[in-house]
């Protein structure tokens, strides 16, 4: 449990299939895993959705609540990402608080949608500086195969768009759908000797160099990014990135909203 | 629970009837309790999730899912996951991990010059000498074609499916080796590992995949050798 | 695997007066009988990283159950030398429930995870895995009142799955009293507002009752009815387990 041996003889057969076109899996270097998406589907929450990006698995609820806003933006309302990464969902996790992996993943899934202004915090205000509306977006990992990023934002974006905020069980006037602007989506891409590979598997992601995560509006505007693991992108890498990122984010926006 | 059940009892029966725990599997003398079931009052009962079978005298369950559980004689696929000054700790696949001592090498290791033979993240082919009450596992390398493993790819299987992966007599892995000129050793661990051509190996786990998700079903030698044939079709 | 269950012969004609929760006809609010089950719908090896899992959903729960194991306890000294130690964690999401709940064990799941652990180390085989331990993992992702029960019963399902030796399954559902009636399986409203709740669990095979609490009042005369019932349904719920693991399996025997 917690550090994880990666076998030498794997790391070097998915270097060797890199350098033949190949990957693990079959699949070809550009392409995402199969996406299913069940929105909805928990019933005490605002708003849910289910997203299995091949075998990892991430299930999104929202809940809203009324509460005080952050004294220096009394007129907006709070947006507030949570995520675990429950030991349910891989061996490699172990009970207790979040730790850096899970509070790197809500912070990146928060960047998403608050830089896309994905829903506009001043439309959230009940009674400035004292009520606002609270949107709370709870990540809860089901099953771990990799990609985290990526799942997560889909289950997200599919979560939010299908919430509707309770009012009258506040007395606050009719329910209402969370009031959406813009539509983020990521796309996350490993490098793996010098191969560029998306939607990395959790073996693909154990043996690469750099791992990037981009965050893309609806007009492919960048809104977020993150950079991880102990390797480096060259400039032209990231230009390269840039492009397989706007493909992949519009044909995964489509899928979650479809 | 004094059989051993390492044969296949699932190949070839017509009669496969799958109980859980806690199913009455016989209610008189004529049969004993076998591997995978308890007695109680007279009456036999399924320790675990499995296949009945009934041989020679005894009833037992073959299960069809849970950890390998190493026994003496095992030869198994490790891992190298911790470096001592006299052994390295291997992991097999199983609920323990095992320790290798350097006494049980083929080589002569000086005290604490352990890391220059074998490296965390290394593969090795052991055996596994012994397994005490308490479950702790000794396992050599000294043995002919123990060694650390080089190129290829390791992949794993559920242990409850290593008879299905080697097939009757071997009959299975005659049938890999010979569409695709791998080099392939499955390891009662579950851990299999294939040596070849890169075209090979893809096909060979591929193969082994679906060998595991169509385990149980009758007629699986022809379908994955239908499916091999279809792999070589596409290559060509 | 959708099914009503009905134990209300076991009660007779037990006539109240007009009241809230249960009506003249003796029909609760949600138009079950006293001594009927909510749906129950039972999934076993539903993940793909655990050793074992299930998925059960009950009345207005969904609840998921992993099991991790056996593998060697650590640190050491929780060993014991002699057998597997079993770490049941019951978990609510944070969205599982109207009121959203803060991320992390309570005193609550910390002790519900307590007594579901020495629940299922009664039908566990430990012994042969000293010094292991098995992790139960409970999420309950949507609550609506009995979820320690379906967690239960969704958590012998996955050990079974898991391929660990047990005794037997672990049906557990829960009783009390509403409006001075015994009835079977509290729904939300009858667990807010009724007299007494009774979560058991029992050993379908030789009628052993392993999970037992209580809260609220109840004559003994009461109790002995309230535990008639809960027994009788556990042997329901059992069938549903076992349906749900061939189930789980028979389509690999199917040409």
């Amino acid at each position: 449990m917690g550090e994880v041996v990666v076998l030498e003889i794997v790391r070097d057969h998915i270097h060797r299939l890199a350098d033949h076109g190949k990957r693990i899996d079959g699949r070809g270097f550009d392409e995402v895993r199969p996406i299913s998406i069940e929105k909805g589907l928990i019933g005490t929450a605002e708003g849910s959705a289910r997203v299995k990006l091949g075998k990892t698995d991430v299930l999104v609820g929202v809940k809203v609540d009324i509460g005080e806003p952050f004294s220096d933006r009394p007129k907006d309302g709070v947006l507030l990402t949570g995520a675990e990464l429950k030991p349910m969902a891989s061996p490699e996790f172990e009970p207790g608080p979040p730790r850096p992996n899970a509070i790197e993943l809500a912070r990146v899934v928060d960047r998403g949608i608050r830089e896309s202004k994905m829903f506009a915090l001043e439309k959230l205000c009940i009674d400035p500086g004292k009520k606002v509306w609270m949107v709370f977006v709870d990540v809860q990992v089901i099953d771990f195969d990799g990609n985290l990023f990526d799942a997560s934002s889909m289950a997200a974006l599919a979560a939010l768009t299908t919430t509707t905020v309770n009012a009258s069980k506040f007395d606050q006037g009719e329910d209402f759908p969370l009031p959406i602007d813009h539509y983020p989506a990521s796309c996350t891409i490993v490098k793996i000797g010098d191969v560029l590979m998306v939607d990395p598997s959790l073996q693909e992601e154990q043996v690469a160099n750099a791992r990037l995560t981009v965050s893309m509006d609806e007009a492919s505007n960048i809104r977020a990014m993150q950079k991880g693991f102990k390797g480096a992108f060259t400039y032209d890498e990231l230009m390269e990135c840039m492009k397989k990122v706007q493909v992949i984010t519009k044909d995964i926006r489509k899928k979650v909203l479809g | 629970m004094e059989k051993d059940s390492k044969d296949d009892g699932i190949e070839g029966r017509e009669l496969r009837e799958i109980v859980v725990p806690g199913d009455v599997l016989a209610a008189d003398d004529a049969l004993k309790s076998g591997v995978g079931t308890y007695k109680e009052k007279e009456k036999i009962y399924a320790a675990q999730l499995g296949v009945k079978s009934v041989r020679a005298g005894y009833v037992n369950v073959v299960p069809l899912s849970g950890k390998y559980m190493p026994r003496s004689g095992d030869s198994v696929i490790g891992t190298i996951i911790d470096i001592g000054a006299t052994n390295w700790l291997v992991d097999i696949n199983a609920p323990y991990p095992a320790p290798l001592h350097v006494n049980e090498v083929p080589w002569k290791v000086e005290f604490g010059d352990t890391s220059h033979y074998l490296r965390v993240g290394d593969a090795i082919l052991v055996k596994v000498l012994n397994v005490d009450e308490t479950k702790r596992i000794q396992v050599t390398m000294k043995e002919h074609g123990l060694r650390r493993l080089t190129g290829g790819q390791i992949v794993e299987v559920a242990s409850s499916k290593v008879p299905r992966v080697i097939g009757r007599n071997g009959s299975m892995i005659s049938l890999l080796k010979d569409y695709t000129g791998c080099r392939i050793f499955v390891g009662q661990n579950g851990r299999i590992w294939v040596d070849g051509e890169i075209e090979g190996i893809v096909s060979v786990i591929l193969a082994i995949q679906k060998i595991e998700e169509e385990a149980q079903v009758m007629g699986l030698t022809d379908s994955i050798k239908e499916f091999l044939e279809g792999m070589s079709e596409k290559k060509s | 695997m959708r099914r009503n269950l009905n134990y209300g012969f076991l009660l007779g004609g037990m006539n109240m007066d007009e009241k809230k929760l249960i009506n003249e006809k003796n029909i609760r609010l949600d138009g079950r009988k006293l001594g009927e089950l909510r749906p129950i719908k039972i999934e076993a090896g539903v993940l793909n990283r655990a050793d074992g899992s299930a998925y059960i959903e009950w009345g207005g729960n969904k609840v998921l159950a992993a099991v991790y194991g056996p593998i060697e306890a650590k640190p050491r000294h929780i060993q014991n030398p002699t057998k597997a130690i079993i770490d049941c964690r019951y978990n609510m999401a944070a969205f599982s429930v109207g009121e959203r709940k803060r991320p992390g064990p309570g005193r609550r799941s910390i002790e519900i995870s307590k007594v579901m652990s020495e629940a299922l180390e009664y039908v566990v085989f430990t012994e042969k895995f000293p010094r292991a331990k098995i992790d139960v993992y409970i999420e309950v992702l949507q609550a609506s009142a009995g979820t320690r029960c379906a967690g239960l019963t969704a958590a012998s399902v996955a050990l079974a799955d898991a391929g660990i030796p047990m005794i037997d399954l672990l049906p557990a559902c829960a009783v009390g009293k509403v409006e001075g009636q015994v009835v079977l399986d509290l729904d939300k409203e009858e667990d807010n507002f009724g007299e007494a709740d009774i979560p058991l669990s029992v050993v379908p095979r030789t009628n052993e009752i392993v999970l037992l609490q209580m809260d609220g009042q109840l004559t003994i005369k009461e109790f002995e009815k309230c535990m008639e019932m809960g027994m009788n349904a556990c042997k329901d719920i059992y069938e549903l387990q076992k349906a749900a693991l061939k189930e789980r399996y028979a389509v690999f025997t199917e040409e």
